[in-house]
Parts: C-alpha cells; structure tokens; sequence
C-alpha cells in the first residue's frame, strides 16, 4: 500500500501498486489492445451507435422533421403489417431480388475473379468487370434507360423490331411482368463490385506452395484444387462477400428507381428501401420510415447472423 | 491412395477438363470467354469516354450513337467557360476533393487496420464478440436512414460546414473494418505472431511489420473502394456544409449539369461525367496493379 500513484486511463482514475492488480492489471493484458480499437471505436461510437440508436427511437414517433418527436408507440409498427398494402408488395419484390441476384452475383463475382486471377492481362480484365461499379449512376441513368427504351428507337426494341420477334415496341420499363426481371438484370451486371474485388485480392493471399502440396497429395484437378484448397483458404473473404450480397440485395434502391421509377407503374419495381426513401424524402414522415428501417435492420440481420454460422471462420483446416 | 487417383480420371474428361482448358494451360481460350463479358460490361466507361469527344449535333440525336464518330475537344472549352461562371474558382472545388478524398481515405484503412488487428489476433479480448457484432450489425442498417439521424449528430458537435463534418463521419467504416479483419483472420498465421511475441516485439511493431506486409491486397483494395465512394459521394458536401466554398468537385458538377441552363450544356455534361470518372479509373488501375503485386513481396507463410 505505501507506493501507491494515481495514473489517469481512459477508464478513469485507477492506482497502479508494485504488483498491478484489478483494473491495473487488466489493463497491462489489454490496454494496447483498446488503444488500437479506441480511435475507430470512438468514431463508429459517434457517428454510427448514436444515429442508429436515434433512428430506432424514432421509429416509435411521430417526426416529421419541422417539429419535435412525438411518441406514438407502435402505431407505426401496427400500420405498416396490417394496413400499408404498398409494403407487402414492396417485401415481395425485394425478396424476389435478392433470392435471385443475392447468390447468382456472388457465385459470378467468384467465377470470374478465380478466371481472371492466373491471366497476364488480370488488372485490365478486372477494370472492365469492375467498370459498372465506378461509372453506377451514370451507367445506370443513361446507358441502361437507351437500351430499354419503350419506344422503337431502344437499342433494344429496335434490334427485337429488326430481326422479326416483335411487332411493336415493348414497353420494358412500363409493363408489370417486364420491370424486375430488367432490374435483376442490371444488377447482375453492376455485381462484380465489392465481391468481385474481394475475392481478387483474397485469392492473392492463397500461398502459391499450397497448390503444389496439394498436387502432391493427389489433387489432379482443377475442381479438385477449389473445393479442397481455394474456397477454405479464402473463407473469410466468402463470408465477406455473402453479407455484402445479403446487404445489396435487400437494400437494392437505386438501380429499381433509376430504371422503372419512384414510383414506379403499379408499383412493380418498388422495394423496401425504395418505400423507406418514399417516406423519409419525400413525404417527410421520418418516424414510419425509420420504422421500416428497423424492419429491414432485423430480416438483413438475421440473415447475416446465418451466413457467419455458415461461413464461420474457425480454422478447422 | 489408388482410389483416390481412379476416380478424378473419370471427371477429367467432363467438368475438370474444360475447367483445365479455361485456365492455365491454355489461356487462349480462357480470353475467348472472358473478353466479350469484360467488353460488354465495360461498354459504360467506353460510353462516358466516347460522349466526352462528341459534337453537339452527335449529343442531341436520339437515340444517340454509342461511340463518337468526329471527335472534337468542344466540350472540355465549354465545361471551362461553364466553371468560369461558379462562384468560387474550380480550383478550390478541386483542391477540397482531393483535400477531403485523400485525408478520409488514409485515415480510414490507417484506423479500420489497427481496429482489426486485436479484434483479430489479440489471444484473449474481453468484448470482441460483443464489438465486432456490433459492427456487423451497423453494415445492416440502411445507410438511407442512419443519414437524418447523422446530421442531428453533426449538427449537435458544430461541425456544419467545416471539412470535419466531411471526414469525421466517414471515418467510422464499419464495411472496411469488417473486410480487413476477414482478411487478417486467414492471410497472416497466427504462429508468425505468437513468434515475433515470443521474440519481445512491440504489439506495434508486429502490426506494422508483419500484419500490414501480409494483408497489402486488403488495404490496397480498401483503398479503391474508399478513393471511388469518397470521390463520388455529393451527399455529404450537399448536407453537411453551407459555403460554396466548402463544396467538392461532385457537388460543383450537379451545380454545372442540373442547372437552369443545362440542356444548353450538354457537352460540358458529358466533359465533367468525363473528369469525374478519370480519377477513379486512374487510382483504380494503380492500386489494383499494387493488389496483384503484392503476392511476391507478403511470402511469408506459416
């Protein structure tokens, strides 16, 4: 007890003794493991904890920007299961994106990263499949609305009119049946980004050695060599890749808007985060549209939680 | 062992086989397949390229011609002329892009890096479920929604127009946090570590030496992802600051191309979508070449 010093921590006062003890001693375990954590920590902490945070409380208001809160309870939660009719469609076009897009995207952002990877020409070859991720909006915005245009000018209508298919312009972006298959189409182009990338630099991390060894133990082919050395070696960046694409695919917005509309006739490209936009941008009823945020937070979630089980990074290997 | 031998014979005249036939052996064919998919999907970048070159009276047709037939650098004096009419010179627009872009982008691998190194490596970490869970749920919240509430945090900090409301809430990356520690978790041994600790080095120093060499194609892909986010984003500037001074290249070119006189300047559009892309084609194909390097220089392996 006799040499005893008052140390400031970032826990508060704490006394440090010959022999550290409680407090001290955790913190000589740990302490440089939370100063490198703090800085981010404080950051998310700030700018993302607290918004969050807020926005879930908001989501049992009544805001409309101009005035302050005020608390409703779960009015907004009752309206948006028994009464929003735009929703369920909303729930039903997004599922039927993401069920399609979420796995076909990530299964070609593999394929064509593993392709590419031996090659010479790779970094050229992976600019042109990451091209649509740059230039998204202006892509999205000019290039996709000429090729589907509904009148007989379309890049696409014209070539259909040209070689006999049809008789009249199709309506690709008007008509019900057409727009989320047009949607999930652009999208499934737009999605060698994040994955694509990732998976590319993951596969560079795979020790070249590890083929070899694996020759040696009997691997003869190449199909072989994915199942057994590629695909658990970048394991990590696979679930990476599977949360972005659970994440994409339940947020999808800006292509379905840019392409059919907000919105859009009949309501047949609309989405979740595209009913959430509806609400907190253009009707200003931030209260039921962060409700649906916290909606779509727990089914992405939840999905998420079943990847990382799935994809769980223990090494057994 | 004799089975095991046997049976991919069998495959090999099938799937193995082309698969053989697709890569390494013979790239020709590989390159058969690949280049009209890259071509197809790189028709934007060509588009953006080409419309940048075109004529007036090739940019007013409709439907318009993908590619440009008589080149001309009309737009680019256009887009000059069009700049001369801001309020502030372009050239402070320029320098806050680059200013904020670089800044946020180092700060950010520099800060998502060291978070992922514990959450990662540290043998025992009281909270790291509890951490890192959070995180993975931040990358599943709407990022449409979290914005209101973050200007109320902005606002609440005094941080409107000042280039902190543009860098600080960026730094908080959840996604880029998340992807290194992916990374770190397989592509350094864990016995590589245990051995320099073993040896008395610094925990810094093992972060810098040896875990940073190890995960280059991480943060150099981070890099990418952050430069081409950052470069492009006109939300922030839009909301978190006032002054056109403060204002980035992306919010100046909404300004040039959604103004009253618009239609008029169809070429000085397609010249800026032009300068705005330039950028990020540029970082991209230098960190992306760094990515590719990288395997030689990060060989040491458990």
């Amino acid at each position: 007890m006799a040499v005893r010093t008052e140390v400031m921590t970032s826990r508060g006062m704490v006394s440090t003794a010959a022999r550290p003890e409680g407090l001290a001693l955790f913190w000589q375990k740990f302490g440089t493991s939370y100063l490198f954590m703090a800085p981010f920590l404080i950051f998310f902490a700030v700018f993302v904890v607290a918004p969050v945070l807020t926005a879930v409380y908001l989501s049992f208001t009544y805001f409309n920007v101009l005035e302050a809160p005020r608390f409703i309870g779960w009015s907004n939660y009752k309206l948006l299961f028994l009464e929003d009719d735009v929703f369920i469609i909303a729930i039903a076009n997004t599922l039927t994106f993401a069920i399609i897009t979420g796995p076909v995207g990530f299964f070609l952002s593999f394929m064509f990263a593993w392709l590419i990877n031996p090659l010479k020409l790779k970094t050229p070859l992976a600019l042109c499949f990451y091209a649509p991720s740059i230039t998204g909006a202006v892509a999205m915005g000019v290039v996709w609305k000429i090729v589907f245009s509904g009148d007989r000018y379309g890049y696409l209508n014209n070539w259909l009119l040209g070689i006999g298919v049809i008789d009249e312009p199709y309506q690709f972006l008007a008509e019900q049946a057409a727009i989320m298959p047009v949607i999930m189409f652009v999208a499934l182009w737009m999605s060698m980004g994040t994955g694509f990338l990732v998976f590319l630099a993951g596969l560079q991390t795979v020790p070249s050695d590890l083929y070899e060894a694996g020759k040696m133990d009997g691997i003869k082919n190449p199909l072989q060599e994915v199942w057994y050395i590629t695909l658990p070696m970048i394991k990590p960046q696979l679930l990476f890749g599977s949360v972005m694409a659970v994440v994409a695919g339940f947020s999808v917005f800006e292509v379905a808007t840019s392409l059919a509309g907000l919105p859009s006739p009949l309501y047949a490209g609309h989405t979740i985060v595209a009913h959430m936009y509806d609400f907190a941008f253009i009707r200003f009823e931030m209260g039921y549209a962060t409700t649906v945020a916290v909606f779509l937070f727990l089914l992405t979630f939840g999905l998420g939680r079943l990847l990382m089980r799935m994809f769980s990074s223990k090494n057994e290997y | 062992m004799a089975v095991l031998v046997q049976r991919p014979q069998t495959v090999d005249f099938s799937v193995s086989k082309v698969l053989r036939f697709l890569r390494k052996q013979t790239p020709a064919p590989s390159y058969l397949f690949l280049i009209p998919m890259a071509v197809f999907s790189m028709l934007p970048i060509v588009y953006v390229i080409s419309t940048a070159f075109k004529p007036l009276e090739e940019l007013l047709l409709f439907p318009p011609p993908f590619l440009v037939r008589r080149p001309t650098l009309d737009n680019f004096q256009d887009l000059l002329l069009a700049t001369n009419a801001l309020a502030v010179p372009f050239t402070r627009y320029l320098f806050n892009s680059i200013f904020v872009v670089l800044t946020t982008v180092l700060l950010q691998v520099m800060m998502c890096s060291m978070c992922a190194y514990p959450l990662s490596k540290a043998r025992v970490l009281p909270g790291r479920n509890f951490i890192f869970g959070m995180i993975v749920a931040a990358l599943m919240f709407a990022p449409q929604v979290t914005r209101i509430p973050q200007y109320l945090v902005v606002q609440k900090i005094g941080l409107i127009d000042t280039y902190g409301a543009l860098i600080l809430p960026a730094l908080a990356w959840s996604y880029g946090l998340f992807m290194m520690k992916q990374f770190m978790d397989n592509a350094v041994p864990n016995e590589l570590i245990e051995a320099a600790r073993v040896d008395g080095a610094h925990e810094w120093t093992i972060f810098w030496k040896i875990v940073m060499p190890n995960v280059a194609p991480a943060w150099n892909t981070l890099l990418i992802f952050g430069f081409i986010q950052l470069w492009n984003d006109s939300f922030s500037p839009l909301v978190f600051t006032r002054s056109e001074a403060m204002k980035t290249v992306s919010v100046a070119m909404i300004s040039l191309t959604n103004g009253p006189a618009a239609i008029a300047r169809q070429g000085a559009q397609a010249a800026a979508a032009f300068l705005m892309t330039a950028p990020t084609i540029t970082v991209f194909l230098l960190r992306q070449a760094k990515v590719i390097q990288t395997m030689a220089h990060s060989g040491i392996k458990s």
